[in-house]
């Protein structure tokens, strides 16, 4: 009997194998050749099936380090999207902290503002974003864009927060009052720790589209070495020819943030935080 | 001069009144239980002495000082929550230690009044752990313990027992009680469970909704209920009533003819509708005492050391308390008897209890 049953399990076993390996092999081949463009030396578009280089070499690395302001476009996105970030953080931690605890007349016609402003495409506000930011003389400027991309994503980030900082229960602030704890200390030692795996995913969230973001950068970044990451790759897609080579590299080197940021931060995305915390 | 006065205290939320005209006077180390279901603004009191609620009207007094507009902190008191409101992401020391900080205690201070405080409560090994790795009661004594450290002059107790089982409810309890001696400060406790507020109370307030009912001691209230709610909240099983009108130096109702004992006698008027209480342990079936009544067992609740009978008597529902060793059949009726002296009178309308001093 037994003899049976693990055949048959193994049979399972082998079937739900089989399709997890293929699915992963149409997932991860495309990267794969993202990969072999990387290391080729050859900027035209390959056909070959062949996901491998045939001379792997780090030409066109040493292409984008050497002959383009790569390294300048790098630093000016990573100051930019951390800037952003930070910023975002700190403005839709307290903004999402008064709307969850206070209640003030205009507090829901404001919610519901935060909502709207959603509602309508990104590039609808290019032009009035393009005016505003020239008005204050921010065009061309790194801090320019932060304002811009740190401002946009606060709603997103104040209704995450609200929505998380809603269920820490009340009782534990009382008893911080009751401690002797002002509000200032409440919210920086209770809250914010306790808000850790809610923050790291609006870090996340924040980073990441100021990292990926191209229409307001190419508006707004005029001066090649102003430039962000994903402006700077466009460079390399012409109107009558794509240097292939280079861009897969870039884009390879440009995604590499993004996963460190996410293995960082992953540590910080956990369950049954407020476990233990308060019964009933 | 009182430790703590409440004095015409109410509280209201919007266009409800919670918490009407409340006077209290509490002495130095004195131990007071407000009481009553849930609802009736108890909580609201204790958090209004907190300095969590504002209140609406009245004064409140901490020794001399008129603290309605002084902010928690500076009130010198502790409170233990229903919920416990554990930090949960800081270990069982900073739980306890997180208040004495905030007051900038040196730290050696602040780890002699924490180790403490661990060995006043049996929490020494648990220090280093975080609140999810502790059982229920564990958690009530770290809430306990981070009230304890700061040495305050006043302990505030909301519900602080109803979240755990049964047994360990009891233990707690003892605990309290135990620590309260050893402490000394005064303490204000909410409960709805009238055993902690017998057991625990040096002073017992009854309120139900938002007006307080009676302020004494537990036997006070037990032997002397000032109305028909106290008769009925203080003591398990609940006290007996039964319906009935005076004649003749009896009361007379459907399905029972009672004797007045002579303390009633006195204030009540023939013809006068009543209330006749009287408690389940004051049933007695060896036939001593004088009054008589006569019921249908309906439904018998054995419990080991004695036994509930509920009985009917004429549609009206009573319960007594009987020695195990008496049988009793469903179904069957039976004689037993009250002293009358140990019943009480309440009139119907107002609800209040009907004494000599009417």
């Amino acid at each position: 009997m037994t003899h049976v049953k693990s055949h048959e399990i193994n049979y399972t076993k082998l079937l739900s194998h089989l399709v997890l390996v293929v699915v992963t092999l149409m997932t991860l081949y495309p990267v794969i050749w993202v990969l072999k463009m990387a290391f080729t030396p050859v900027q035209g578009f390959s056909t070959s099936l062949n996901p491998f280089p045939a001379n792997p070499s780090l030409e066109n690395f040493s292409y984008l380090f050497n002959d383009t302001p790569f390294v300048r476009w790098g630093i000016n996105s990573l100051v930019i999207a951390a800037a952003t970030t930070l910023v975002g953080i700190f403005l839709s931690c307290t903004a999402a902290y008064a709307f969850s605890r206070f209640r003030f007349p205009g507090r829901k016609g404001m919610l519901l503002g935060f909502l709207v402003t959603q509602m309508f495409p990104g590039v609808m506000m290019m032009i009035p974003l393009y005016l505003l930011i020239s008005a204050l003389g921010l065009l061309d400027s790194l801090f320019g864009l932060i304002l811009v991309y740190s401002t946009t994503s606060l709603p997103f980030s104040t209704w995450m927060l609200k929505g998380y900082f809603d269920t820490i229960p009340q009782d534990l602030e009382e008893s911080a009052v009751m401690d002797g704890a002002t509000r200032g200390m409440i919210f920086w030692k209770i809250i914010i720790p306790l808000a850790r795996p809610a923050i790291a995913v609006v870090a996340l969230f924040s980073f990441m589209s100021a990292w990926n973001e191209f229409i307001l950068a190419a508006t707004f970044m005029n001066q090649e070495t102003m430039y962000t990451l994903p402006v700077g790759l466009k460079m390399m897609v012409g109107q009558y020819s794509t240097e292939w080579g280079h861009f897969s590299a870039a884009s390879l080197l440009v995604s590499i943030p993004i996963v460190a940021l996410f293995f960082y931060l992953q540590q910080h995305l956990v369950s049954g935080l407020m476990a233990g915390g308060v019964k009933g | 001069m009182a430790e703590l006065s409440l004095q015409g205290i109410a509280k209201r939320f919007g266009d409800v009144e919670v918490v009407t005209d409340f006077n209290l006077s509490v002495e130095a180390g004195e131990f007071i239980v407000l009481v009553g279901p849930s609802g009736c603004g108890k909580s609201t009191t204790l958090r209004m002495i907190a300095g969590l609620e504002e209140i609406t009207r009245g004064e409140l007094r901490m020794g001399e000082r008129v603290v309605n507009n002084v902010p928690p902190k500076d009130r010198d008191v502790a409170m233990v929550f229903q919920s416990y409101a554990l930090y949960p992401h800081m270990s069982v020391y900073e739980n306890m230690a997180f208040g004495l900080r905030l007051r900038k205690l040196p730290q050696d201070e602040i780890d002699r009044r924490v180790q403490e405080a661990a060995e006043i409560l049996g929490l020494v090994p648990y220090l280093e752990r975080k609140p999810k790795a502790l059982s229920g009661g564990q958690r009530q004594r770290v809430a306990m313990g981070r009230a304890i450290v700061r040495k305050p002059r006043y302990f505030l107790f909301d519900e602080p027992l109803s979240n755990l089982d049964a047994k360990l409810r009891g233990q707690m309890r003892t605990e309290i009680a135990r620590l309260h001696r050893k402490l000394g400060a005064t303490s204000i406790y909410v409960t709805h469970d009238q055993i902690e507020a017998m057991t625990l109370a040096d002073r017992i307030v009854v309120m139900k909704d938002g007006v307080v009912q009676q302020i004494g001691g537990p036997i006070e209230l037990y032997r002397r209920p000032a109305n028909r709610f106290v008769a009925g909240f203080i003591g398990s099983p609940a006290m007996n009533f039964l319906e009935g009108v005076v004649e003749d130096g009896m009361v007379r109702g459907r399905g029972f003819t009672f004797p007045l004992a002579a303390i009633h006698a006195g204030p009540v008027r023939p013809g006068e509708k009543v209330l006749l209480g009287f408690r389940p342990e004051a049933v007695r079936v060896d036939g001593s005492g004088a009054g008589t009544l006569t019921g249908d067992v309906e439904v018998r609740e054995p419990l080991g050391a004695e036994v509930h009978a509920y009985l009917s008597i004429g549609g009206q529902q009573v319960v007594g308390r009987f020695s195990p060793d008496h049988e009793l059949r469903e179904g069957q009726s039976i004689a037993f008897t009250v002293d009358p002296a140990a019943c009480h009178l309440f009139d119907p309308e107002t609800e209040l209890a009907i004494r000599d001093n009417r």
